[in-house]
């Protein structure tokens, strides 16, 4: 049976392989991937010096990207900012999916009064609404990027966790998990070698739609100047920062904007345009 | 309605009650945590610490987190909602006008998005594959997929820098007519529009889609009743419940989107206020605020739940 799945995933993994919106948003999401890695080699200028007598200064041959409100080069600043939204969201997302898939299969395999609470707890922390906790969280210990990681993670933990105990769920009736069960394995044995490789491709569909949440969300609160602080600046507190500059339509607030609508657009075609058998949810 | 819808509703209720109670604990707790001592942000930076020590005294500031609690909630049961540190008036006055100006501009948007987005999703999903559909769903993916903030930026580019024909910033205070308060709400409202908009759209769709597909909607095409017929009179009726559950979960969207956008637009409304709260640090009015959104997003997933659960026919 396995094999048989694997022959059929790969012919549609081929069968899809000429999808070009598909391959056009994995490529632009590579580009931000290395950019974020390899930014403080290629920007043109330091992000802080002024090089630009000028300020929101147009697109032109010596600054692409025109410049923000203090003169500085903004393409120098989006290429610095991927880093911060990107690696911060990118964080953010590996810890709430890992805690919220595991508690959600452990949930699940184990059942009961802890299933139960741990439902009824998450489901009351969903109540929130994620701005407001942002808001709220950020505004009483302060904003540092560790405080940021967690608190982004922590929001989203109960979506993944609900999304993940629904799918394990299933996989809890079937036969092989009585067998395991009957053989004595453990709760660990049976998340990690019964559980998860059945549910994995939709939960991995599922971590790209959270990143893009978390990418949103981080904008949002960037926006509202509860995100990262100066001197350091994402793609949501560039908008912010040069927010002076929309009545006259400079680059330096249109640019960060379209960063974040370039990459989240993108992760969300590609989620799209997967092949059928990978983002459903019963794979 | 039989008792077992009633009491899979009174369950729910139940549930969102507790859910409550926990929501308003972890508001509390957050808020408690805010740094600085709130009796010498209070007094400034002249006061002695007796003034300070007396303070705290005078404010309860002393007494355990859990106490503090359970007379800040016997207060909001008895609609007193604490006063203002920043500028000593009571909560409740501060909110007032405020609660009422976010309303509205909920409501307009509300009574925009709901039929738009509802022909939209119902048209998009009639033509399934065809070009209209596709840019349809496109825009809202489009729209789902940007912040909420770019979507002001981008209203705020196309109506008032290039088209001049609305102002940037909205202030309520000087609405005398008709144009006046079509000027005050248009970009607000316009970007609430796209953003619930976008998220009702998708639900829609999805919903009359799966209607669409069972086999008495095919039965009725094939028996010969023309397309209109089998999705108003057929296909619609089934799928009111998942659609009025969409409004109401799209509807909670407008939580999320009312901070940024009174925040962009310089709208008075009491996000703003609430964002303005949390820079002067003023606790009870971050509390209130924090509690009337809580409440307010509460209300609207619990409505989509019972509808969901009163549309189920199988619970009959």
């Amino acid at each position: 049976m396995t094999m048989a799945r694997a022959a059929a995933s790969r012919r549609s993994l081929l069968g899809h392989s000429y999808n070009v919106v598909g391959v056009v948003a994995s490529l632009v999401i590579l580009a931000w991937t290395l950019i974020a890695i390899f930014a403080p080699y290629i920007i043109p200028h330091s992000i802080g010096d002024i090089v630009d007598d000028d300020y929101f200064g147009p697109m032109r041959q010596a600054l692409w990207l025109g410049s923000d409100y203090l003169g500085r080069d903004m393409l120098s600043r989006v290429l610095m900012g991927a880093r911060y939204t990107v690696g911060i969201s990118l964080a953010a997302v590996f810890i709430a999916c890992f805690s919220g898939v595991v508690l959600g299969m452990v949930a699940a395999v184990t059942g009961g009064w802890f299933d139960t609470c741990l439902s009824r707890f998450l489901d009351a922390m969903n109540s929130i609404p994620s701005k407001l906790f942002g808001l709220v969280v950020v505004a009483a210990v302060g904003s540092s990027i560790p405080v940021l990681i967690l608190t982004l993670a922590v929001i989203y933990i109960p979506g993944a966790y609900r999304f993940a105990r629904a799918l394990a769920v299933n996989i809890n009736t079937m036969d092989f998990m009585t067998v395991a069960r009957v053989r004595g394995e453990s709760t660990a044995y049976l998340i990690g070698s019964e559980v998860l490789p059945n549910i994995i491709r939709p939960v991995l569909a599922d971590f790209g739609l959270r990143f893009v949440f978390i990418v949103l969300l981080l904008s949002g609160l960037s926006f509202l100047g509860l995100g990262l602080q100066p001197p350091l600046a994402d793609w949501g507190a560039l908008v912010r920062e040069n927010i002076g500059g929309l009545p006259f339509a400079a680059p330096a607030v249109i640019v960060p904007s379209l960063a974040i609508a370039s990459l989240t657009i993108s992760v969300n075609l590609l989620i799209d345009n997967l092949p059928q058998k990978i983002r459903d949810r019963d794979a | 309605m039989t008792s077992g819808v009633l009491n899979l509703v009174v369950k729910r209720l139940g549930i969102a009650l507790v859910t409550l109670l926990i929501v308003l604990f972890a508001v509390f707790f957050a808020t408690s945590m805010l740094p600085g001592d709130t009796a010498s942000i209070l007094l400034g930076q002249a006061a002695t610490p007796e003034a300070v020590a007396g303070l705290r005294e005078a404010m309860h500031l002393n007494d355990p987190a859990i106490l503090r609690f359970l007379r800040w909630l016997l207060g909001l049961l008895h609609g007193d909602l604490g006063t203002s540190y920043a500028n000593n008036m009571p909560v409740a006055a501060l909110i007032g006008g405020r609660l009422v100006n976010t309303m509205k501009l909920a409501a307009i948007t509300t009574l925009l998005s709901v039929p738009l987005a509802l022909t939209l999703g119902i048209t998009a999903a009639m033509l399934r594959g065809s070009l209209y559909d596709r840019a349809v769903t496109v825009l809202s993916i489009g729209v789902i997929s940007v912040p909420e903030f770019m979507v002001a930026t981008l209203a705020v580019l196309l109506f008032a820098v290039y088209l001049k024909w609305l102002p940037a910033l909205s202030s309520v205070n000087e609405a005398h007519s008709l144009t006046d308060l079509v000027r005050i709400y248009a970009m607000p409202v316009i970007t609430l529009t796209f953003v619930i908009s976008a998220q009702m759209v998708r639900m829609t769709r999805a919903a009359v889609i799966e209607t669409l597909s069972t086999p008495y909607a095919e039965m009725a095409l094939l028996k010969g009743a023309s397309r209109g017929r089998m999705v108003l009179k057929h296909a619609l009726p089934n799928a009111l419940g998942p659609i009025v559950n969409a409004v109401a979960l799209s509807l909670s969207y407008l939580v999320g989107g009312v901070i940024i956008v009174e925040t962009i637009f310089n709208y008075p409304g009491i996000a703003k206020l609430m964002v303005d709260a949390v820079a002067t640090r003023d606790l009870p009015l971050i509390q209130s605020c924090a509690m009337i959104f809580c409440l307010g997003y509460l209300l609207l997933i619990t409505a989509a739940d019972i509808v969901a659960i009163m549309s189920n026919p199988r619970l009959r």
